[in-house]
């Protein structure tokens, strides 16, 4: 076959037919064209008309959604194209709250680069868009709706990566809008605090909720004794900030860093993942032993486990019972640290830094405390952590490295590669195979379940026993892995899910761009670390086993569950506000709520209601019963579902059981 | 003949309860039939055709919707009451017919065997059409338009060619029978005799292009996706008409819907397409239920369903209501909205073709075009081609609209001059006033002026005049109307119309009439007119669909041939047609003043002063041109301009 060609800006470009779109090559040739909406892991959109390219003819085209063919030529920055950009730029920042200096995406905002790149100087238009509050009620993300430019990255971000769906657009033309479902704010919908949704967004409309400030007040407070601790992921990432290469292990001059901010400690996260590998891998050989709550899914992952909680209740009792690495090391030293050291609960403050946003929700849980301190005073991300190094003068880059506080700074490789997918999978056969085979293990690389694919599944057999692995990252990839679980179309005996695509490495805290490239470069920053260092299985951190001879004794003993180990329950994925007013109501009236969840109004709720309304009015107490349409009441299977007051009437109400229902239940109440 | 005559009884008990097989069969030619029952079937369909034979007379009623809001069904009621008073309910048929087009005359009453067309009837008017018309036969002549007798020798009929239209108010639509009679069916039998790739070559060879104002060929549409490789495929007929003043699709759909099952079926047929939806807005009532009791009766007759009538070629219909979002026109927007998404069109490629609906290789055609369909398969490409021009053979149905005297529904020959449509069809402009312009193709197309009066109506010179064919819609503008307020009006349509998804559409049509509105309260600036240009531009060439892509197009055709109208708004503060509110200049014209006081009294800003029995004024800073004292003042003494 002959080698065919096209042309881009005059320069012959050879087509194998495999390429994605005219965007794609374009950039392999070094050019770049400008996009919100485009993201080569996102379903194209074509929404934001920046990426038009012109043809022949003269025509503009999108170069997201056009494929190269042979004999093509495309011009990517003719004047017509050039004016165009220029006006879309325009027109966005119109609308746009333009408060750059104050903006917390100032320097990597897309809009302003772009705007400023383009030659945007004036705009001539005035701001038409009523103001619009801000959603800060979530503990991970703040939504600024005035500076979101509808490009529809969260979106798609949120559904096709995620599988979560948080997001979507309401109302059309120039009142269209991004928003939770029904209206309501970040906290009362669905969301896992992933970030993966800030992580994308071109402009500061979705950011992650700040911190910083609560940090300082402790490091400035000479009373408080600051403990932080540093993810593995962050070593790794945090470089990008200082507009280093991504994957290179920036962990030592972070902890100097930290230590001239005015830290009394640092230590690393790594040595909890270690703890966590011992309880959790023990955990699950109790498990195989007994042949029960099987699979073990990982739990070290927040965002997932707030997934699951939402959305898997038959699947809670096979979440791991461990707390994740970050709530571990809160828990020993709030738990055992404070008092081995003397340190009053009130005057420890433990900081952890992270990739992650959903630790900012995890370390807020009301069980993760101990006598009513929270284990984890704050959470700071891999960004927030470089905001204030850069608040602090510090330049980074001439910056002495310094070592990590003893005895909890020393950690095994198995702790380190924690940041990326497969890494906790790989950790725990470190020591489960250990453990099966009374044997110490020599080759310690699980190469199996390592790279950044969405899914990836191993077969072991291990001292007479199968292990079946899986190990997922990105939770639309969960989901469709839990569908076959569900089906008994596959079988596992060990699943780690990370919520964000290639692990903790690709958090919604880490800096951004947060692409797939960078997220590979990271990944293999955390391999190389473990590859030189001296111990690379858990077990044999010195830390850990000294922590079980003073404190713990055994993996999973009783002292080990009180600290280390929590408990799941199912929540709802909308909050329960009672939608709708049947009738007017005083406090004296018996309520009945009826559930118009989608199952329950499907299986005919409204007609039930509708007709209690009417038999309310038969009876002639409607003025002594007070009705409500509600959210779902999550007795789903037995729907549809009714409370009187606050009683839930467990087996339901069919619209033929309806009389029967008022007069044995609502009546006698009323009387 | 007796014989005969008992079969009848026995066979041609035809209706939608009580289907005749073999009498279909006949009909649709399907089963070979000996000579002997070659004739028996020729018979039965020729008693059949003189069904009517048993009643003396039949009275149609237009049953449209522009006829039933003009009263039709009260005319139902008298017309059956009288009928039965005087004991001949028996021998009149009433049949309530789809839309007969000549909706400013409505109601509509067509009276055979005598031949008449009475037009505007009231209820009082029917007990003298039966005394004398119908029992008599005697003609009012009050009633007939122009003292026309038959409907197709008035002017408005006269120059049409009614052919997707023709049997639109002649049959009763809710009855398969009548449309059987009439051909229907016949062109997808003449398909199934074809292979699918002998049709869509027939297409090809018609020229048929997509009536919905793309003007692509529909055979080249078909053969795109039946070369795609799918062991499922749709078609989709797109009825979501949303052009303000559009009724075309509407009036066929309820004229005469099997028309475009028929449609549907050969292109179904063509593609291998074994499903297709009907994608109509839900503000359609008639038209769904007129298909709904269509494809009810089509399943009944073995028309749809499984192995349609003996071919081997399965085919159902599904009915979609769509919500009225404009932008659902769009085929990738519609094709979302039948999967139960969000409205928002997708960029193509993929092109339906390749990937449409649920991710199957869809094809996706306008009433009109599907109307055209069988017509063709039924009497050949040369037929078809005898109207019409080169590029665009055929006819063109236009919903007429405006200020013009004879409102309707339009069938006429691609080609035909705006002149003759505007002045010979539409009998001129309403009132006698001077013709300004047509806008043409709704909020997508742009204005034809006096200068195009004489051009081809088809799709490419259209194109070339800055307009299109669109959909069909046609709205004359006399010299009263403002052609700026005109544009300013389709702008603020597609903007609120936009789905809001890609960023030139969205921005930019907000920000279009956000000058627009400036210019027509008399704020705008000559900046403001090169901005309009430079904002149309990037709309046009950047928008991600047809909404988009066509939105500026009003705009950018009335600054290109009332461009002197923009000029007066912005520089002289004044409004040439006097339409727009704002720019209106009230004044009391001495002569005519009595100093009565009365306009003085009805302002509400107390912008008029004067002493009684002296000339009064208005004090123009003050005047917030409300009108009051315009339709107040006793001696018409007050001026508008």
């Amino acid at each position: 076959m002959t080698t065919q060609y096209m042309e881009i800006n005059n320069k012959k470009v050879e087509i194998t037919g495999k390429e994605k779109n005219i965007l794609e090559v374009a950039r392999g040739m070094g050019i770049e064209i400008p996009t919100f909406c485009y993201h080569s892991e996102l379903s194209v959109y074509g929404a934001c008309r920046m990426c038009m390219v012109e043809d022949e003819k003269g025509n503009l085209i999108a170069s997201c959604s056009l494929k190269p063919q042979a004999g093509m030529k495309i011009k990517t920055h003719s004047k017509k194209i050039m004016n165009t950009r220029r006006m879309i730029l325009e027109l966005l920042l119109a609308n746009h709250h333009q408060e750059c200096t104050t903006c917390v995406k100032s320097g990597d905002c897309v809009l302003q680069k772009l705007a400023m790149d383009m030659g945007v100087k004036k705009v001539r238009f005035k701001p038409r868009k009523p103001w619009q509050d801000l959603d800060t009620s979530s503990a991970s993300i703040v939504r600024d709706p005035n500076k979101c430019i509808l490009c529809g990255d969260c979106v798609r971000m949120c559904s096709e990566i995620q599988g979560v769906g948080v997001l979507g657009f309401i109302n059309r033309g120039p009142d269209i809008n991004v928003v939770p479902a029904f209206g309501k704010l970040i906290s009362d919908v669905d969301c896992v605090n992933c970030g993966q949704c800030v992580s994308i967004c071109p402009t500061g409309a979705l950011t992650i909720k700040d911190d910083t400030l609560e940090v300082w007040d402790a490091l400035l407070d000479p009373t408080k004794k600051v403990i932080f601790q540093i993810a593995p992921a962050v070593r790794v990432a945090i470089g990008e900030e200082f507009h280093h290469t991504e994957g290179e292990n920036y962990l030592y001059k972070s902890v100097a860093a930290i230590k001239m901010m005015g830290a009394d400690y640092v230590f690393d996260t790594s040595f909890s993942a270690d703890l966590t590998v011992v309880e959790e891998a023990s955990e699950f050989l109790n498990r195989v032993i007994k042949g029960e709550k099987l699979p073990q899914f990982t739990s070290c992952c927040p965002g997932w486990v707030t997934y699951a909680e939402e959305n898997c209740p038959d699947l809670i009792n096979n979440l791991s019972s461990c707390k994740s690495p970050q709530q571990m090391f809160g828990a020993v030293f709030k738990k055992f640290f404070a008092k081995q050291m003397n340190i009053s609960l009130e005057d420890m403050y433990v900081v952890s830094v992270m990739p992650c946003t959903a630790k900012k929700f995890e370390a807020k849980r009301p069980e993760m405390s101990t006598d009513g301190y929270q284990d984890v005073d704050a959470v700071i991300t891999t960004v927030e952590l470089a905001r204030m190094i850069r608040k602090m003068g510090i330049k980074f880059e001439e910056l002495k490295p310094a070592s990590l506080d003893m005895p909890f700074g020393f950690s095994s490789g198995a702790g380190v590669i924690f940041g990326t997918s497969g890494g906790v999978a790989e950790a725990a056969l470190r020591y489960a195979v250990e453990k099966l085979t009374n044997e110490t293990l020599d080759d310690v690389n699980f190469t199996e379940v390592r790279g950044l694919d969405g899914l990836k599944e191993a077969t072991f057999n291990v001292a007479g026993h199968e292990i079946k692995l899986a190990v997922v990252s990105g939770l639309a990839n969960t989901q469709r892995l839990i569908e076959k679980i569900r089906n008994k179309e596959v079988e596992y005996h060990l699943i780690e899910v990370m919520a964000c695509p290639g692990g903790c490495i690709g958090g919604g805290g880490q800096p951004v761009p947060n692409t797939a490239a960078a997220r590979v470069k990271r990944s293999k920053g955390l391999y190389s670390i473990d590859a030189t260092s001296t111990v690379k299985k858990s077990q044999n951190n010195p830390t850990i086993e000294k922590l079980y001879a003073e404190w713990l004794k055994t993996p999973n003993s009783d002292e080990a569950h009180y600290a280390l180990h929590t408990h799941y329950g199912h929540k709802r994925r909308i909050g329960g506000m009672e939608i709708a007013d049947a009738a007017e109501g005083t406090t004296e009236k018996v309520i009945i709520s009826v559930c118009v969840g989608t199952n329950c109004y499907l299986k005919g709720s409204y007609d039930v209601l509708q007709e209690l309304i009417a038999l309310a009015k038969k009876h002639g107490v409607e003025d002594k019963v007070e009705f409500k349409g509600t959210f779902c009441l999550e007795n789903c299977s037995n729907g549809p579902s009714i409370k009187v007051s606050d009683d839930l009437h467990k087996y339901g109400v069919k619209k033929e059981e309806t009389e029967k229902f008022f007069t044995n239940v609502v009546l006698p109440r009323i009387k | 003949m007796s014989k005969i005559f008992e079969e009848l009884t026995r066979e041609a008990v035809n209706t939608p309860k009580i289907p005749c097989r073999e009498f279909i069969n006949a009909k649709l030619g399907l089963v070979k039939l000996n000579e002997e029952k070659q004739k028996y079937a020729d018979e039965l369909s020729t008693i059949y055709r003189r069904e009517s034979g048993i009643f003396d007379c039949q009275i149609a009623l237009c049953k449209g919707t522009g006829c039933h809001s003009s009263g039709e069904s009260a005319l139902y009621n008298k017309i059956d009451e009288i009928l039965r008073a005087k004991g001949i309910r028996e021998k009149v048929n009433i049949v309530e017919t789809g839309c007969r087009g000549f909706c400013e005359m409505g109601p509509l009453v067509e009276i055979f065997p005598q031949n008449v067309f009475y037009c505007k009837v009231k209820p009082e008017h029917i007990e003298d059409i039966i005394n004398k018309t119908v029992i008599k036969n005697e003609i009012i002549h009050e009633l007939l338009f122009d003292g026309v007798q038959i409907a197709e020798e008035i002017p408005f009929y006269k120059k049409q060619v009614r052919r997707v239209l023709k049997e639109s108010g002649h049959i009763n639509p809710e009855n398969i029978n009548d449309s059987i009679v009439h051909g229907s069916y016949q062109g997808f039998m003449n398909a199934t005799r074809m292979t699918p790739e002998e049709v869509i070559e027939m297409m090809k060879a018609s020229g048929l292009r997509g009536r919905g104002g793309g003007g692509f060929s529909t055979g080249l549409k078909w053969q795109f996706t039946r070369a795609t490789d799918s062991a499922k495929k749709y078609i989709i007929c797109n009825a979501d008409e949303g052009d303000p003043g559009a009724f075309m699709d509407r009036s066929l759909l309820e004229g005469d819907p099997h028309k475009i099952i028929e449609g549907m079926m050969i292109a179904g047929y063509s593609i291998g397409a074994d499903e297709g939806y009907i994608y109509v807005r839900a503000e359609y009532p008639l038209a769904i239920h007129r298909l709904e009791v269509a494809i009810a009766q089509c399943t009944e007759f073995g028309i749809l369903g499984k192995n349609i009538l003996g071919t081997g070629f399965d085919f159902t219909i599904k009915i979609k209501q769509g919500a009225g979002a404009f932008v659902c026109g769009e085929e990738t927007a519609l094709i979302s909205s039948i999967e139960g998404k969000r409205g928002m069109p997708t960029v193509k490629p993929p092109f339906p073709s390749t990937s449409g609906l649920f991710g199957k290789p869809t094809s996706i055609n306008n009433v009109e075009t599907l109307a055209n369909v069988p017509l063709i398969m039924n009497n050949g490409i040369e037929w078809f081609k005898e109207v019409g021009t080169t590029k665009s053979p055929g006819t063109k149905v236009f919903a007429m609209t405006g200020k013009i005297r004879n409102t309707g529904l339009v069938e006429v020959p691609m080609g035909i001059t705006l002149r003759e449509i505007v002045f010979e069809i539409g009998g001129g402009v309403k009132d006698g006033r001077k013709f300004k312009a047509a806008q043409i193709g709704g909020p997508s197309g742009g204005c034809l002026t006096e200068e195009h009066l004489d051009m081809p109506i088809d799709y490419d010179s259209l194109q070339a005049a800055g307009a299109m064919v669109g959909s069909g819609g046609l709205v004359i503008l006399d010299d009263k109307t403002c052609m700026v307020e005109t544009a300013r009006y389709f702008m603020s349509f597609t903007q609120s119309e936009s789905c809001g998804k890609c960023i030139p559409c969205r921005e930019g049509t907000g920000r279009m009439l956000e000058i627009m509105e400036r210019i027509v309260i008399g704020k705008g600036t000559m900046d403001d007119v090169d901005l309009l240009s430079e904002l149309a531009q990037t709309i046009k060439f950047a928008s991600l669909c047809g909404l988009g892509k066509t939105a500026p197009n009003p705009v950018l055709s009335t600054l290109k041939y009332f461009r002197e109208e923009y000029l007066a708004h912005i520089v002289d503060k004044r409004c040439p047609a006097g339409e727009c509110d704002a720019l209106k200049t009230y004044m009391i014209v001495p002569e005519l003043c009595k100093g009565c006081s009365k306009c003085a009294r009805v302002c509400p800003v107390q912008a008029i002063t004067g002493e009684i029995k002296k000339t009064y004024i208005i004090d123009q800073e003050k005047c917030i041109k409300c009108g009051a004292c315009y339709e107040a003042c006793p001696f018409n003494a007050i001026t508008v301009g």
